[in-house]
């Protein structure tokens, strides 16, 4: 075994350069390296967090200025929802308004109307009486040779336009 | 056995400091290939991109593991060590992955230096020394409570005291012998099939038939094994300094 056979004759050679390197690595690499690295690891860590708290709160800012458009939304729709409602009450309340005053316009031209159509039945019926009195007179004259009143006539011929 | 025998390179075999042999060996020049495939590592990974690429994510892959091991093992207080795990895991893992490179077909020879107690014990000792240092320095002689634990019985004190002083002690051994014989074994483990292999094939067609060629195939799975246990040693000896690095900070 000549780990144990070269000892004596080796160790202080393996002893030395063992140190030599390894304090090589130790003070070169261990040291002047190596934190650097964790250094950009570290960095890099941070920027990532850093990052992801921004994402965060960019998120967190949107979702406030959602909440605050969703508000302003609301609101704008209701007073829109209240305008239409008070266009809509308004424009019934003036077509009820023309109705009202259409439908008396029309009231008054049928009364009127019916008036006339009844003064003119009333004339018409006058005027039948009257000539079917004179015919009755004349009819009797002719016939009879009567000469009867004329206001008895007229009576008796009213009264039979009356009950017919 | 050759597989592990050091060598003097370069002629440098009598190169001393204060009369101790510092002779550059196979074993230091493994140790230098895997200095400089993990500087290479490292540094094609420090492009410090704010989106990485492959490479600075397996660099950060890494870091970030042993990152993650500190805090789970020791907490907050761990970070300070990141760069000295860091530097025993990624050297451990990459000497060990390097001795398995199969770079006998080149005709050069893989030296895994992890397979040496006289180079993990370095390591050992200096994790070691490392929780001494750091348990004496924050807690002064209350460091010694850690080898009394709560709810002890008066009476158990003292020879609970002895047992995990003991225990304590021989941590730097442990932490060292077993990367050792973990590597070491794994290696003695696939010479010994190849000769089978070999040796098979030499003597006959039915040797190779009935022996060979089922170690040959067991070689194919006990080299993935291998690989697995170079990277689960690395991953021990870092972990356990890690909990070593916990008592220290954290006594109980």
């Amino acid at each position: 075994m000549p780990q144990i056979e070269q000892l004596a004759a080796t160790y202080s050679s393996q002893i030395f350069w063992v140190l030599i390197f390894f304090g090589f690595i130790f003070f070169v690499i261990g040291r002047g390296m190596v934190p650097k690295i964790m250094d950009t690891v570290a960095q890099r860590d941070k920027q990532i967090a850093d990052d992801l708290l921004a994402a965060e709160r960019a998120r967190k800012q949107a979702d406030a200025e959602e909440e605050s458009w969703r508000v302003r939304e609301n609101a704008n729709r209701a007073q829109a929802q209240t305008l239409i409602a008070e266009a809509r009450a308004k424009a019934a309340s003036e077509t009820e308004q023309r109705l009202a005053a259409a439908q008396g316009s029309i009231d008054g031209k049928i009364a009127d109307a019916e008036a006339a159509i009844a003064a003119a039945r009333q004339a018409a019926g006058a005027e039948i009486e009257t000539v079917a009195a004179d015919a009755a007179r004349d009819i009797i004259g002719r016939v009879a040779g009567l000469s009867l009143d004329e206001g008895l006539v007229r009576a008796a011929v009213k009264e039979n336009l009356v009950h017919g | 056995m050759h597989q592990f025998t050091i060598e003097p390179l370069f002629g440098s075999a009598h190169w001393n400091i204060a009369g101790y042999n510092i002779a550059f060996t196979n074993s230091a020049l493994w140790m230098a290939i895997a200095t400089v495939a993990l500087l290479i590592f490292v540094a094609g990974g420090s492009k410090r991109q704010l989106v990485p690429g492959r490479w600075q994510m397996a660099v950060e892959t890494f870091t970030g593991f042993i990152d993650g091991m500190l805090a789970a093992n020791v907490g907050p207080n761990g970070k300070k060590y990141v760069p000295y795990i860091f530097s025993l895991f990624m050297f451990i893992l990459f000497a060990n992955v390097l001795g398995l490179l199969p770079i006998g077909v080149l005709g050069l020879h893989a030296f895994t230096f992890t397979s040496h107690f006289s180079a993990t014990g370095v390591l050992a000792i200096m994790s070691f020394s490392i929780v001494l240092v750091v348990g004496f320095a924050k807690h002064k002689l209350h460091f010694f409570s850690l080898f009394v634990p709560h709810g002890t019985p008066a009476l158990m004190v003292v020879p609970i005291f002895f047992v995990e002083l003991v225990s304590f002690l021989v941590r730097p051994f442990s932490l060292g012998l077993r990367l050792f014989v973990a590597m070491m074994a794994g290696h003695v483990l696939l010479e010994v099939l190849s000769s089978f292999v070999i040796d098979s094939g030499n003597a006959n067609i039915g040797l190779f038939a009935i022996a060979g060629l089922p170690s040959f195939v067991l070689m194919v799975g006990i080299c993935a094994l291998e690989l697995l246990v170079a990277a689960i040693q690395a991953y021990v000896f870092a972990l356990l300094t890690c909990v070593y690095l916990n008592d220290a900070e954290n006594l109980h």
